[in-house]
């Protein structure tokens, strides 16, 4: 079985919703996001996203488009990339999922990149700008070195479409909560619930939410209608508020709050 | 030359060969269908062409005409030089062909609330223009920097009622403007048209930005039969999307005609905005096509004297006529197309836009190569008048 089936079986077992921080790899520089990626998982992360910067994240909000900008600045690239996620996975069995948009993936080759995402200890990719209708190559790649190709579902998308997007992936489906893009909120969007629903009708693989999950009231509000919560946003926010000494340290108490949240009974 | 069978329109899925597509977020994919499906009903649909038709002629003020260049031919030998003259429409340039025409889909949409990207200018100040005229809510995204070259655009936008919004990340420029366009549409999708101006960007934008602007191909090649008899040899316009090039290009696909398009060399190949020549296959803004970009997938600083032929992209059907061999794409410098400008100027009477100076370059290093009963076509794509500024910062307030 697959660490995210493992993952996902797990947190069932127990009650709980399975808790996937993201980690900005390469910011404020790649040895630091490497540090905050362990800590997250001391502090009870189930799951890792790791997000490679691009030049035009078009689904990212300020604070993620200002943590790329950085990442680049910094000389981020998707080689240096590669190697953070094998260095995280050398003290870890927790799913490792790289995010980024497709045209670093693109350049790097898909065959080549789902070969050496697998060497590395990568578990599934989320590309947000690659919809299963134009991922074909993408998939083939994937599904010949066992890595999930994670889809995304919006609210905006219909019930039949997301049967058949749900259908082109595996691992888990990534529930986008609101239309808009990433970023901390003050509440979850109006009809998150009836969407999750509506998601959970349509389709059988593990729902896991994210775009605006900002607090441990977030997740808790996530239990019986997810499997998942995702948090990006509002952990680099605590991270950029904390002296830099302690924004380790801050951001992952944030991550141990919302694990605290997502024991469900 | 070669006129087989060119594929008049993008395939279902929207790709032109192997460019074009929908790489976008899931957000995104019901108002692109949406748009896509309103569209294909209303391109037949007759009460909707005949209100195009009427605004085109009695609000913009088409047909534009094609101009002899005479004295420029005097000047030059060789091939006699013919202007389609787009700097003579509405608000100075072809953008407000596609701004009429999809404004019109917002409108039959139910949608009140209208955005845009914007480079050089033209494409904002062509979408204020058409929400004032039809009512319409309009904000206008535009990157920092060309808020600052193209600043009587950013006048013209606010006078029409747009709300124009500088756009600081990024290199704060055009590509910046379409992703901040984009978070917004991503954002109010429900309420929102998205007022795309270039042959870029998602299925079905590439399409219909074409069929929007292929009317100046089809007057075009109507007043050559008309005024000369026969078919240019050549016809030549600037590209960066490609809106204005596609639009004259496609009505002579299937005719004996050379197509060149001119992209922007800027001051050589390390500060290049030529895609076609200096790119490779790429994803940007929603398609796969030519795009500058560094060995990381990156996408890579662009320059262009022009403001609007500084985007790191190519609108999918261009990279597809490229492969194709049906159309080819040269650049011209900064340099060449200000000695253009000031050519034209001199010898005609006539202040083209950078962007359209670009094409004309071209032309006058063509035509004397060519026998005296050739004849290039030009697509003059809009007029000189925002970029003064630009002009006497690189030569001086003149001598």
């Amino acid at each position: 079985m697959s660490r995210i089936d493992t993952a996902f079986r797990a947190a069932k077992a127990d009650g709980r919703l399975v808790i996937a921080p993201y980690v900005a790899l390469g910011y404020p520089d790649m040895a630091t996001s490497v540090t905050l990626a362990r800590a997250y998982i001391d502090a009870g992360a189930n799951l890792l996203e790791l997000g490679v910067p691009f030049s035009d994240p078009i689904a990212d909000g300020p604070t993620i488009q200002r943590a790329t900008q950085r990442a680049l600045a910094e000389g981020s690239t998707l080689t240096g990339c590669i190697e953070a996620a094998a260095e995280i996975r050398t003290a870890t069995g927790v799913p490792l999922v790289l995010m980024g948009y497709a045209n670093p993936f693109l350049q790097w080759g898909y065959d080549d990149l789902a070969r050496d995402l697998h060497d590395a200890g990568v578990d599934g990719l989320i590309v947000p700008d690659l919809l299963p209708d134009d991922n074909e190559d993408l998939a083939q790649a994937c599904s010949a070195h066992d890595l999930d190709v994670i889809p995304l579902v919006a609210p905006t998308t219909p019930s039949d479409r997301i049967g058949r997007v749900a259908a082109r992936g595996s691992g888990f489906l990534y529930c986008v909560s609101l239309t808009g893009v990433t970023g901390r909120r003050q509440d979850l969007q109006t009809g998150l619930a009836a969407f999750l629903q509506r998601v959970g009708d349509a389709a059988t693989l593990p729902r896991a939410v994210g775009f605006g999950i900002s607090t441990p009231a977030h997740v808790r509000a996530l239990c019986g209608q997810a499997e998942a919560a995702i948090m990006a946003s509002a952990l680099i926010d605590i991270f950029d508020a904390a002296p830099p000494s302690e924004a380790v340290a801050r951001a992952a108490a944030q991550v141990e709050a919302m694990a605290d949240a997502a024991t469900c009974r | 030359m070669t006129t087989a069978a060119h594929a008049h329109t993008p395939d279902a899925a929207g790709y032109f060969g192997t460019w074009g597509g929908r790489y976008v977020p899931e957000t995104l994919v019901p108002a692109l269908q949406e748009l896509e499906d309103a569209f294909m009903r209303l391109r037949d649909d007759a009460a909707f062409q005949a209100e195009l038709e009427r605004l085109l002629h009695h609000y913009a003020g088409r047909p534009t005409p094609i101009y002899d260049a005479r004295r420029l031919h005097e000047e030059l030998g060789g091939a006699r030089i013919w202007l389609k003259r787009e700097d003579l429409a509405h608000t100075g340039a072809h953008k407000i062909n596609n701004a009429l025409g999809q404004a019109l889909l917002a409108v039959r949409s139910g949608k009140r609330r209208v955005i845009a990207e914007t480079g050089a200018g033209q494409h904002g100040v062509a979408t204020a223009t058409v929400c004032a005229m039809f009512g319409l809510e309009c904000v206008v995204y535009m990157g920092e920097e060309d808020v600052h070259r193209q600043a009587l655009n950013v006048v013209r936008m606010r006078m029409l009622g747009a709300e124009v919004v500088p756009v600081t990340s990024g290199s704060q420029t055009l590509k910046d403007a379409i992703n901040e366009a984009l978070r917004d549409w991503v954002t109010h999708v429900e309420s929102t048209f998205y007022l795309f101006g270039s042959a870029t960007g998602p299925h079905p934008y590439p399409l219909i930005v074409r069929e929007f602007q292929k009317v100046i191909g089809i007057e075009a090649r109507a007043q050559m039969l008309e005024q000369t008899g026969r078919l240019p040899d050549t016809v030549v316009a600037c590209v960066n999307g490609g809106s204005n090039a596609i639009g004259i290009f496609h009505p002579f696909v299937d005719d004996p005609v050379a197509l060149v398009g001119v992209e922007a060399g800027g001051t050589g190949p390390a500060e290049t905005a030529a895609t076609l020549e200096a790119g490779s296959p790429g994803i940007l803004h929603g398609a796969i096509s030519y795009l500058l970009q560094d060995e990381d997938g990156q996408v890579a600083p662009t320059h262009s004297i022009a403001a609007g032929l500084d985007y790191p992209g190519v609108g999918p059907e261009h990279a597809y006529l490229r492969d194709t061999g049906r159309a080819t794409y040269v650049s011209i410098t900064d340099e060449q197309a200000l000695d253009a400008l000031q050519t034209l100027a001199r010898f005609e009477g006539i202040i083209p836009a950078l962007e359209s100076a670009h094409a004309m370059a071209h032309a006058i290093e063509l035509a004397p190569t060519l026998p005296g009963d050739a004849s290039i076509l030009v697509n003059l794509s809009g007029r000189g008048d925002k970029d003064m500024d630009t002009v006497v910062g690189a030569l001086g307030a003149g001598d």
